[in-house]
């Protein structure tokens, strides 16, 4: 079964949600990677959710997947302390982040990775709201419909990279 | 002499640029197709029907397939008997990645500490070997981000075994595989020197996927590290599956009797390679 959520996240919605869960995402998300984290995050992060990506030009938008969501490890805390509902990227994550995504109720979703032309085609609007000397890594706010995702790491510590691998690794 | 003007090289630069990253390879597609068959996770088949159909978009609408579209590795194979006029080499290579990166992500910064975009996604990386004959072979490999930060060199004794080289690969796919966008093709250099292993590594990927190493011994060496990569269990995007490797495909060269260097490349399955000869 897929879910289809809105965002902003709310907590209903959070709660709601499973390590394993494929979900059709529609409504606001922010864009910000590296260097975006490194200068600061520009806008209140309560109850919305971040996508790790950089895309390729276009209008509204190019292609756009997800990067690799351990390399915005080091300034995740603080924001999810702030109440970040749900970040979107690719691969695992640190145990740190695992657990502050238990604690703060938010969730972390990934979304195919290389499927950007894909995953453009969800983008109904964009614009650069913070950082446009940054090019690729500007902050952007985009309105997404059905943009597809699967939860990853659930609010009640469920992980689905641990319960996937396991299930597969040869004995 | 051969002639070849510094402008037909920035040409066939800018088309391979621009044909790789919105054209997947028949032999990409085919390694992916046939894991979507062998791939028994749930999850994991939808992932692939998703690459697939990302694939079917990106050409169809000339988009980039994905939207990481590399620092662009160029490999120039260059005739002993051809003479470039009217420009400089290496300027050209760059002109050709700029003209084709307009419309594709600038993914270059000038210096790695100050982080300044270049703006143009230039400079190449530029692999240039002279060989007999009066052609030139280009290939270009726009290499991801991702797939890099994974990628990894060790120094072996020499008295190292196979066993210990295959656990090392594997043990690099543990740690690095799910941040590389798996399915992956795994590159790996064995033998060279320091600097040199990393390279094979890298050329590795520019043979055609799932087509093995001429040499027997390798071949096989190939095939056993394959099946020992795809037994972890780490799977499509790393959540889980049978197939985390689309293909292993590695590249040998004498080295120091002191030496056994073995790098590892990691390539996403959005494995963007071209080559033509001019």
């Amino acid at each position: 079964m897929i879910k289809n959520i809105k965002t902003p996240v709310d907590a209903k919605t959070i709660k709601s949600l499973k390590a394993g869960d494929r979900v059709l995402i529609s409504g606001t998300l922010y864009v910000a990677r590296d260097a975006a984290h490194k200068k600061g995050i520009p806008f209140k992060v309560k109850g919305q959710v971040i996508f790790y990506a950089g895309p390729t030009p276009g209008k509204p938008i190019g292609s756009i997947g997800p990067t690799t969501s351990s390399r915005m490890d080091p300034f995740t805390i603080p924001l999810l302390e702030k109440g970040l509902s749900g970040m979107i990227g690719k691969g695992a994550r640190g145990e740190e982040i695992k657990k502050a995504i238990k604690k703060h109720k938010a969730v972390y979703f990934v979304a195919t990775g290389g499927a950007a032309a894909l995953l453009g085609k969800t983008v109904k609007r964009s614009e650069v709201v913070a950082y446009p000397e940054l090019g690729p890594e500007a902050v952007l706010k985009i309105e997404v419909s059905n943009f597809p995702a699967v939860v990853a790491y659930d609010s009640f510590g469920g992980d689905l990279f641990e319960e996937g691998v396991r299930k597969y690794r040869a004995k | 002499m051969r002639e070849i003007a510094a402008l037909k090289i920035t040409e066939t630069i800018c088309s391979l640029c621009q044909e790789a990253n919105y054209n997947l390879s028949e032999d990409v597609l085919e390694a992916l197709s046939h894991a979507l068959k062998m791939e028994e996770s749930d999850l994991g088949r939808g992932i692939i029907r998703e690459i697939l159909k990302n694939a079917a978009i990106a050409k169809k609408e000339k988009l980039p397939i994905c939207q990481d579209t590399g620092m662009v590795i160029a490999f120039l194979e260059i005739g002993q008997d051809v003479r470039i006029v009217n420009g400089d080499l290496s300027e050209a290579v760059n002109e050709g990645v700029s003209r084709a990166y307009k419309y594709l992500r600038k993914s270059v910064v000038s210096d790695p500490l100050i982080r300044k975009n270049t703006n143009d996604n230039t400079p190449a990386i530029i692999h240039a070997n002279i060989v007999p004959g009066d052609k030139i072979k280009i290939g270009i490999l726009p290499k991801g981000g991702g797939g890099e930060n994974a990628s990894s060199l060790k120094m072996f004794l020499p008295t190292a075994g196979k066993e210990e080289i295959i656990k090392y690969v594997v043990d690099c796919v543990k740690v690095g595989g799910p941040k590389s966008c798996p399915p992956i093709i795994v590159g790996v250099g064995i033998g060279g020197s320091f600097d040199y292993a990393p390279y094979l590594a890298r050329k590795s990927l520019t043979r055609k996927v799932a087509r093995h190493n001429s040499s027997h011994d390798i071949a096989k060496l190939e095939k056993e590290m394959l099946i020992e990569i795809n037994k972890t269990g780490i799977g499509p995007m790393g959540l889980g599956g049978r197939i985390t490797a689309l293909a292993v495909h590695i590249e040998t060269y004498p080295c120091h009797i002191a030496n056994l260097p073995v790098a590892v490349n990691f390539e996403c399955h959005a494995h963007r390679y071209k080559e033509i000869i001019i």
